[in-house]
């Protein structure tokens, strides 16, 4: 079963990679085996974040970069991020319905993503998508953060570089660049140009930049003006960011990324996994309640049980 | 394992009568499912590219028109020509008791009509969902 | 501080005594009345202070301003309100035989129910319009079907209304074609073209092109029209379609009219003169079953609108701040279970709509929520307007209602809802900006869930729905649509493609597609030629398409 999917992704077969990014989603067991036979064809692709206030328009904007890109002869993939609800678990997801046009172009792949519950502005199985993405043979891939506000950084950490998008008029953008959404921005946009105070912002975001200690290679943030409904700026946003990315390429910067990236990756995971062996053992019969009474009757030194348990739990998963 | 379901909720055919749509989608989100909402005046063959992209278990098919019987089918058949056996596709719509039987025949595995309540559509989806885990 | 009346202090008394008893052994079915919409019902209205001033300048006198009471000042005693039911499904042949029935029958006048792929700009052999063909309307290609649709019906004698939007323009092209083959000049022609494409991108989604070059198309025809077909509607703007998506009644007028002032400021930003135009607006609203809340809505949207004309933007002429509207009874509210209940709703929707003022009506037929409707189901509707109109006496005088408590509260009621959301648009920087935004689908598909919800869970009572339901209804007969037709009229086009001068075609559509790059240029003239040299519907669209791209929903929930 995994080999033919592995073979169906690497082949670009889009049934193939759809059931992948829902074996990862649904968090199967198989998922890590999958992603290992992937490895090695991962690599290729320029992986861009899109982040950006609700009503910015990063959904329209995407859907007019996918169409130079297209131009370009590119493959585009897309990774469209809505929220779940807290209370149902449900979710709407309709970012879909911006990029209508590509829908029956076959070198357009969309996948709507619910969040599930995880924080940060992606889904928790955005990162290994991207994998089976890359592995799939596209050009581009393009993560769409829900776009609530500030909290959304992570972004940064699976991403090649992040596009921030802003609008003029919505009242919040100083507000924005002040608590530091600034930061995670590689390019700026300021969208719906056409519309007044658009030049207002763009000196905001001079200014807010200016402000931003050096980059790490003095690399200056270029800023965009497009508008997504008049279709202008497009193709100088494009270009932009295809020079950026080669100037990242070419001064290190996307080596350093994609090495911090995989730090904190096997940071991640390794801590999750270890994490949830400590809490299954922990919940395991009523280990807490003995070693607690123990604790409370003064039968044994707090780190004492501690530091035996600890070694407890690293012998077991050792054997596992 | 976090199994979730996912539906796809669309318009084919020309007609822009999306309130029933968006009702359906809404109330199903409440219900705890991921829905993926295409909207109006879509394309058979868009609906299935998205079907397929988006791995949806189920694909729910609104339609006030009257063209439900070209392309209701229309769907079910490309989605079966593109290797998605797996996916159970439902209509609803002002469509003729006598069409249902035919929609049937032809893969729309229910029909919901005008004032069904709610609740049978999530009977229909939690009764089915067996056959689609994957 | 003021002394209360000597109503008040008896109310006071009422209460604590004759109430409170009754009350207390037989309390109300609800703790709170409302009306359809939401809005709170008291147990009882009393009269109101109120000046005689304030009356002139409220409610004051049916055809004269605020026109709370009416637009004309003998109303129906001078002549009953248009009857026009909307018809129109499969061939042009086939609704011609249709159109000439209901006139027959009685009906005043003529309404044009177009198919989907006709309302959206697309022949019938486009592989888009698979299915729809001839469905929820007639299929007309060009010229020569709307020659055969109007065939043997004279021009000069009857007013046509037409439900066309996006293409509207090349549909009254069409018409005015038809009219001079007929030998009826242009400016006898009497009728209306629904032309409102807000709403569509609101509600009912026969869009095609973005909202710029829309209101370009719009405005062309108000200053076509004004010179060149004086007596025809050339809009009529909508609420039917908002109130059918599930917005409350206050919402429906709000949004209708803050789609008008979106027109009226594109004519007058492009130079027409407020009084030349206005006065060719009407509306078009829905009619619910909430009786007295209907009634209300309709005295309340004309009261409101007389006031927009006037203060905002400068009318002179009455004519101008006239609300001249359409009705349709509420498709929505019919029931696919036991549907011959749906003429005793149509019989209440059509008393709201004439006790509201209309100036023409469409009565549903009962099988509607079925499929489309038969004849007989036809002639009962028909029936309806006509027992209210000769039967009920509610005709014999004018406004009946005014100066119920009631009704004079929910007026003013709705009327205060409405100019809530005129400025909350207003602030936005107009419709076209909440609609953009998706503010006004947002305010409507909240509202649908809320009244959706409140069916699910028995709170609103849907006689045949959710009570009195009974277990088994025999099926009943229905109108089916040819489902070859696509066929037949795409051989018809093919034969029309090969008949025509090809040459004199191409060159209107070339010269059509110039004047569509030059924004100071009106369409009108233009596409009629294109129109009489027999070039396609969806030629001359997709001409349009190229020069002006196409809108694509995306605003979700």
């Amino acid at each position: 079963m995994i080999g033919k999917l592995v073979n169906g992704i690497i082949h670009g077969e889009t049934r193939s990679i759809a059931r992948a990014i829902s074996w990862i989603e649904n968090d199967v067991p198989q998922k890590e085996e999958l992603i290992d036979a992937l490895f090695e064809h991962t690599g290729r692709a320029q992986i861009l974040g899109i982040t950006g206030p609700p009503g910015s328009g990063k959904s329209s904007l995407l859907d007019r970069i996918i169409e130079q890109e297209r131009k370009r002869d590119k493959k585009i993939a897309v990774l469209a991020i809505d929220p779940s609800s807290p209370f149902t678990g449900g979710a709407i997801l309709g970012d879909r319905l911006r990029m209508q046009k590509h829908t029956v172009d076959a070198g357009v792949f969309i996948r709507s993503m619910a969040s599930r519950g995880h924080l940060g502005g992606v889904a928790g199985a955005t990162s290994d998508s991207v994998k089976v993405l890359d592995a799939a043979g596209f050009d581009l891939i393009v993560i769409e953060t829900i776009g609530v506000g500030q909290t959304e950084i992570e972004v940064m950490n699976i991403a090649d570089l992040v596009m921030l998008v802003l609008v003029p008029g919505l009242g919040d953008e100083i507000q924005a660049l002040k608590a530091g959404v600034m930061e995670i921005g590689d390019i700026f946009v300021v969208n719906k140009a056409d519309k007044e105070e658009a030049n207002r912002l763009k000196a905001e975001i001079e200014y807010v930049l200016h402000l931003k200690t050096e980059d790490e290679k003095g690399v200056k943030n270029p800023i965009f003006m497009t508008s997504a409904t008049e279709n202008t700026g497009i193709e100088e946003l494009v270009n932009g960011l295809h020079e950026y990315m080669q100037r990242m390429g070419e001064n290190g910067t996307l080596r350093e990324r994609r090495r911090r990236r995989v730090t904190l990756e096997l940071k991640k995971i390794i801590t999750a996994k270890i994490e949830a062996h400590v809490h299954k053992f922990l919940e395991t019969g009523n280990n807490l309640d003995v070693w607690i009474d123990q604790i409370l009757r003064k039968k044994t030194s707090p780190y004492k049980l501690i530091n035996e348990k600890v070694i407890q739990i690293l012998k077991e998963l050792k054997e596992k | 394992m976090s199994r979730k379901i996912r539906i796809l909720i669309s318009k084919p055919g020309l007609d822009g009568h999306d309130r029933g749509a968006k009702y359906i989608a809404r109330a199903l989100k409440d219900a705890g499912y991921e829905v993926i909402y295409m909207g109006i005046r879509q394309s058979p063959e868009a609906i299935v590219k998205t079907a397929i992209q988006e791995d949806v278990d189920f694909v729910g098919l609104s339609l006030l028109s009257g063209a439900h019987n070209e392309l209701f089918p229309e769907v079910v058949r490309l989605l079966r020509e593109q290797g998605a056996n797996d996916v159970i596709v439902f209509g609803g719509g002002v469509i003729p008791q006598e069409d249902i039987s035919y929609l049937k025949e032809q893969g729309i595995e229910a029909v919901f009509t005008p004032g069904t309540p709610i609740q049978k559509v999530i009977e229909f989806i939690e009764t089915n969902k067996e056959r689609v885990l994957h | 501080m003021d002394k209360k009346s000597l109503i008040e202090q008896q109310k006071e008394k009422w209460e604590n005594t004759t109430l409170k008893k009754v009350l207390q052994k037989f309390p109300e079915q609800k703790e709170s009345f409302s009306t359809s919409s939401w809005l709170p019902v008291e147990r009882l209205y009393l009269p109101r202070q109120m000046s005689e001033e304030e009356y002139l300048e409220r409610i004051g006198f049916p055809g004269e301003y605020p026109f709370t009471r009416g637009v004309q000042p003998t109303m129906y005693r001078g002549r009953f309100w248009t009857m026009r039911q909307y018809a129109g499904f499969g061939t042009a042949e086939e609704s011609n035989q249709r159109y000439k029935y209901l006139l027959s029958q009685g009906q005043t006048g003529l309404s044009v129910a177009f198919d989907l792929p006709t309302q959206i700009g697309y022949d019938s052999d486009d592989p888009r319009s698979v299915g729809e063909v001839g469905k929820v309307g007639v299929a007309i290609d060009s010229l020569e079907d709307m020659e055969i649709l109007f065939r043997g019906i004279p021009l000069d004698k009857v007013s046509t209304s037409m439900t066309i939007n996006a293409p509207a323009a090349v549909l009254l092209a069409f018409y005015i074609a038809v009219a001079q083959k007929q030998g009826v000049a242009k400016e006898q022609l009497r009728g209306t073209i629904q032309n409102d494409i807000l709403k569509e991108y609101i509600a009912r989604g026969t869009y095609i092109f973005p909202p710029k070059p829309s209101l370009r198309l719009i405005t062309n025809i108000f200053e076509y029209c004004s010179k060149e077909v004086p007596k025809w509607n050339t809009i009529s703007i909508s609420g039917y379609h908002i109130r059918e998506a599930g917005s409350t009644a206050a919402q429906e007028v709000a949004f209708t009219l803050a789609d008008g002032i979106e027109y009226v400021k594109a004519a007058i930003k492009v130079g027409l003169d407020v009084d030349q135009f206005a006065g060719r607006l009407s509306f078009f609203f829905n009619a619910h079953n909430d009786l007295f809340e209907e009634i209300a809505k309709f005295r309340a949207a004309r009261r409101i609108w007389a006031k927009i004309m006037k203060e905002k933007f400068q009318a002179k002429k009455e004519k101008s701040m006239m609300l001249r509207f359409h009705t349709q009874t509420g498709g929505s509210t019919l029931t696919a279970q036991q549907p011959d209940n749906n003429i005793v709703r149509v019989t209440i929707q059509t008393l709201a709509a004439v006790l509201g003022g209309t100036q023409s009506l469409h009565t549903n037929s009962r099988d509607e929520a079925l499929g489309l409707p038969t004849e007989d189901s036809v002639r009962i509707a028909l029936r309806t307007q006509q027992i209210v109109a000769y039967e009920s006496g509610v005709t014999n005088t004018v406004d009946p209602l005014a100066g119920s408590y009631f009704i004079e509260n929910l007026t003013d009621k709705i009327e205060e809802e409405v100019l809530k959301y005129l400025n909350k648009i207003e602030t936005m920087g107009g419709m076209v900006q909440a609609i953009e935004n998706g503010y006004v689908q947002k305010e409507i598909q909240d509202a649908a869930y809320k009244y959706q919800q409140e069916i699910e869970k028995g709170d609103r009572v849907v006689v045949g729905v959710n009570k009195f339901t009974v277990e088994q209804e025999k099926p009943k007969e229905i109108l089916r649509v040819n489902p070859l037709l696509r066929k037949v009229q795409s051989e018809k086009l093919m034969k029309l493609r090969k008949n025509r001068n090809n040459q004199e075609v191409d060159k209107a559509l070339q010269a059509l597609r110039e004047g569509a790059r030059d924004e100071s240029v009106n369409l009108m003239p233009l596409i009629l030629d294109a129109a009489k040299a027999y070039a396609t519907l969806g030629e001359i669209c997709n001409v349009l398409r190229d020069e002006f791209g196409e809108y694509r929903e995306s605003i979700v929930l």
